[in-house]
């Protein structure tokens, strides 16, 4: 890997990178070992608490129900977000002044007041009204769309502005009225543009479903509580359980960049990946690499 | 409305979200520092611990690592973070356990805002450092860091504003914040639940907009002009 911050290390360079090599290995060796030297000592290595997870029963009644239910409640919250944020984007787009203030107010509310918040108040009001028959799942898929399809409304904004003007210039050119342009020549190629911001989505929302533990709804992390209770083995849970998340998130990640890659060359302004962040207060399409 | 109000502390729920949200900020800041340092190091070593770091801990939910710092660090390896013998153990203890959830998790997305404030550095710059015979290390602290800095400010201020939004996930260890107090007063008064959303979401709102406001502006003013 070359570097502008570094030289090219010469035959004394190499040996303090040598040198720090060796000390940085044994750094990470040693906090790993004083981990793992940790939990044994507190009886967290045992067999009897880690057997549970090789029984078909533990994935039969527990992490797989778990697993499923917050596959679900993302691949929900993913399609009613889109179709939130394809609807408040174009208004914001909009030539219409009113619309364009009320779905920027929409935006930004929900943009602002935490996922958290919003997953217990539909929570408390599906649950008390009782006008859904699962209040947790309702609650869990709601408060994501309405939080992630604000996200969505500004990538589909920031989108169709980071597309070069003379696109837009061209349509009107050709004759098209400005809602037409937008609709045949602006956002079929924001579109593209934002797919990997889009699958980068998923990764926050898979993990925002991790929130539903707070409202009792039964995924993947309440399971693994649940399993974790049952065997007296609660750490060992939940630490699979960060396996399981970081497996899935992070094959996201890699799709993500992979279709980056494939469609940089099929639009105008070039395909942009956005970091899964904690949130995208501002979508901030990154240098491209 | 108004006696419900009354009796519940509001205001002071948020100051505890303002509390978690500036102790997680300052040592997120410290520790996201040094792994952004690590990343671009010469030392493939450091650099694959650090990104190893950031890969692993931003796939996990968050509501995980709180869980784990209270259930898992203080539950059943007894890490305490607070004495015994200090008059509110439970409450200082679980603060303490989220500020640590809330910093390691918020560290690497730190570490990735500085990243991309260390792109914002011109070649040259580092090209004439090492022209004047600087090492990494002094490369680092006197040249690129102070810029990557000033123009990371941006993605900072929305690594901060996530954070703020983010304390609320310190119910997942029973430390009483806003997020509580509303879930509290709405199963309290569930035929009110749309007035008290609409004043604690209004509460969100007055501390996440001036955040925004300042952190874009301070952005434009010390932001290197390119």
């Amino acid at each position: 890997m070359s570097s502008v911050i570094f030289d090219a290390p010469g035959p004394r360079g190499r040996r303090r990178i040598m040198a720090v090599n060796v000390v940085g290995v044994l750094v990470v060796l040693g906090v790993l070992a004083w981990v793992v030297w940790g939990l044994a000592r507190q009886g967290q290595l045992t067999a009897t608490k880690w057997e549970p997870f090789a029984t078909a029963s533990a994935w039969e009644n527990y992490l797989l129900p778990g697993l499923v239910a917050t596959l679900k409640a993302a691949a929900i919250a993913i399609v009613t977000a889109n179709v939130f944020g394809l609807l408040f984007g174009l208004g914001r787009l909009s030539e219409h002044a009113a619309l364009r203030w009320v779905s920027g107010a929409v935006v930004e509310f929900f943009r602002a007041v935490p996922v958290l918040i919003m997953m217990l108040f539909f929570y408390n009001v599906f649950a008390f009204s009782g006008a859904v028959g699962d209040p947790a799942f309702y609650g869990v898929v709601v408060a994501l769309t309405l939080y992630n399809g604000s996200v969505i409304a500004e990538l589909v904004r920031s989108g169709v502005h980071n597309l070069p003007r003379g696109q837009r210039e061209a349509g009107l050119a050709i004759g098209l009225t400005p809602a037409a342009s937008l609709r045949l020549v602006e956002l079929p190629q924001a579109l593209i543009a934002m797919m990997p911001s889009m699958i980068s989505q998923l990764v926050v929302i898979l993990k925002d479903t991790g929130l539903g533990y707070l409202i009792n709804y039964a995924e993947l992390l309440r399971q693994a509580r649940l399993l974790g209770s049952s065997n007296a083995n609660l750490l060992p849970a939940l630490i699979v359980a960060a396996v399981l998340f970081i497996a899935i998130n992070y094959t996201l990640t890699t799709v993500a960049e992979r279709v980056a890659r494939r469609l940089d060359n099929r639009v105008a302004g070039g395909a942009t990946i956005q970091e899964p962040s904690i949130e995208m207060e501002t979508p901030m399409p990154r240098s491209r690499t | 409305m108004g006696e419900l109000l009354g009796s519940y502390d509001i205001l002071g729920a948020f100051l505890v979200n303002v509390r978690l949200t500036l102790w997680s900020a300052l040592f997120a800041f410290v520790l996201g520092t040094v792994l952004a340092v690590m990343r671009v190091s010469p030392a493939p070593s450091l650099r694959w611990a650090g990104a190893a770091y950031v890969n692993t801990v931003r796939n996990i939910p968050l509501t995980l690592i709180i869980l784990a710092a209270s259930l898992g660090l203080w539950g059943q390896l007894g890490v305490e973070l607070a004495g015994r013998d200090s008059g509110d153990f439970i409450a200082t203890n679980s603060f303490r356990l989220a500020v640590l959830g809330l910093s390691v998790y918020t560290a690497a997305f730190v570490c990735e805002a500085l990243r991309s404030g260390v792109n914002t550095v011109p070649a040259g710059q580092a090209e004439a450092a090492r022209a004047i015979g600087l090492g990494f290390g002094a490369t680092m602290r006197l040249i690129i860091l102070p810029q990557a800095f000033r123009g990371a400010i941006a993605p900072l201020g929305n690594t901060l504003i996530a954070l703020a939004k983010n304390t609320t996930v310190a119910q997942a260890a029973g430390v009483v914040q806003a997020a509580s107090v509303m879930n509290t007063m709405m199963e309290f008064r569930p035929d009110l639940a749309v007035a008290i959303f609409l004043i604690i979401a209004l509460g969100w709102v007055a501390i996440v907009l001036p955040t925004g406001l300042v952190t874009t502006h301070l952005s434009r003013r010390l932001g290197v002009a390119r």
